[in-house]
């Protein structure tokens, strides 16, 4: 209980400042901007009360878009996100079959499980992020090919980490 | 009250989602410069297209007036074009006058076919498309007005005479000018027509002469008929008044086909009162 929390602390604190120091740096033109901070999210325990992981959310949107200049943002996004985690998680998981504080994280979760909720999730985030940031219906392609790019890149980035620290663990 | 509160735990994960990010929305719209003018800019856009709709609907409560207004500026148009043309409305064919423009041109036929006693009567002529004549040009009589051309073959057309039940005819009332339609009316004397849409405050008496207006096909100022009887109420606040027409249909034998070289140009002048309306 104790190590899950210190973790998710860890994990905030760490991909908060990769993330606004190292990949908001980096982008394909303005094309493909990475957002792998949303891993922090993602990796929060199953059983994790609705209103926690929302406030968590949002907190890390509002700290993300602090960074960022653009205020609510980020954090809407994030909200959203964390929405779209709780109906995948109630769709695909019976959470009695899993331990409330186990993180969803590939090598406790099969790959293929894994790999959809990351996309699915990220493909949630980034539309919502996108959508906010341009506000318009004016030029839509242009922010659809962002979305779907971004969303790439983003994915690409979060199974890197997830490769990083791949661990099988025993059941 | 519990079945509510059961209900808001039970799906809990949406309704904490509409209030983070009703929050979230909120942040953003308040704090980026950018999307707050898309919001105001927006909200003005609603407002300003609603007045738009509001007006449009609005528009048609004073479409009387403007028509009314739009009228007297044709008749004001049609009065100064009036100086341009030939006074002396019984003299036939062309008068080629480069300076001024001949409104009407009369072409005159010899009646081949008659009838008065159907509901629909009609008229055959022995001019035809050869002769220009066109469909739609009135016809008048030395004694008054005939019909309006209804089909036109290479050497004959037919004429849509007064006595139909579809025929109206624009003509006004000597003394006040006021204005309304001739028709034959739901009776099947040839000799009587009736003149409807006068409004009720108009003072008419018995043996006033009645001419056309010249706001439909005919020349202004050619007789039609003279009242024989006013105040028959059609409606509230129009007089349906009862003319001796002055055609003698029965023995109709030289008639005048009434080419009005400007009707184009009033019937697109027309159609933008339609346009507006």
């Amino acid at each position: 209980m104790a190590k899950v929390l210190l973790y998710n602390i860890a994990r905030f604190v760490v991909l908060l400042l990769m993330q606004v120091f190292l990949f908001k740096n980096i982008g394909y033109y303005n094309l493909a901007t990475p957002f792998p901070y949303i891993l922090f999210i993602l990796l929060l325990p199953v059983g994790i009360p609705n209103f926690i992981l929302y406030c968590l959310a949002f907190i890390m949107g509002v700290s993300v878009d602090a960074f960022y200049d653009t205020l609510g943002v980020n954090a809407a996004a994030c909200v959203a996100l964390a929405w779209s985690r709780i109906m995948f998680v109630r769709i695909t998981i019976q959470t009695d079959h899993y331990e409330n504080y186990m993180t969803p994280i590939w090598g406790t979760v099969p790959f293929r499980w894994y790999f959809l909720y990351v996309l699915v999730l990220a493909l949630f985030h980034h539309t919502v992020l996108f959508s906010l940031e341009a506000f318009t219906f004016h030029q839509f392609h242009y922010t659809f090919i962002r979305i779907l790019l971004s969303c790439i890149f983003t994915v690409i980035i979060i199974l890197l980490f997830s490769l990083l620290f791949y661990r099988k663990k025993q059941r | 009250m519990k079945n509510l509160w059961l209900i808001f735990t039970k799906y809990n994960a949406f309704f904490l989602f509409i209030v983070f990010f009703g929050l979230a929305f909120y942040l953003v719209v308040r704090n980026n410069t950018f999307q707050r003018a898309l919001v105001v800019n927006s909200s003005n856009h609603l407002v300003g297209s609603a007045y738009e709709k509001i007006n449009a609907w609005k528009s048609y409560l004073y479409l009387s007036e403007e028509n009314a207004s739009l009228a007297e500026e044709n008749a004001a148009l049609r009065e100064q074009l009036q100086r341009f043309t030939m006074p002396d409305t019984m003299i036939q064919g062309v008068v080629n006058d480069t300076v001024h423009h001949v409104q009407y041109q009369y072409i005159v036929a010899k009646v081949t076919n008659n009838s008065i006693h159907q509901q629909n009567n009609y008229i055959t002529l022995d001019k035809g498309r050869k002769h220009g004549i066109e469909r739609g040009m009135g016809v008048i009589s030395s004694s008054g007005i005939v019909g309006i051309v209804l089909h036109v073959s290479e050497h004959f057309c037919t004429v849509q005479s007064l006595l139909h039940s579809e025929t109206r005819i624009s003509a006004a009332l000597e003394d006040s000018q006021a204005f309304g339609s001739l028709v034959w009316g739901d009776n099947y004397d040839p000799r009587i027509g009736t003149l409807k849409d006068i409004p009720n405050h108009v003072k008419v008496r018995e043996g006033e002469l009645i001419y056309t207006s010249g706001f439909s096909l005919f020349p202004p100022g050619i007789l039609a008929g003279k009242v024989v009887q006013t105040g028959i109420s059609g409606g509230d606040s129009f007089l349906d008044i009862k003319i001796e027409l002055s055609t003698q249909f029965h023995n109709l034998q030289q008639v005048y086909v009434v080419k009005n070289v400007l009707a184009a140009e009033k019937a697109a002048l027309e159609s933008q009162n339609d346009d507006n309306g």
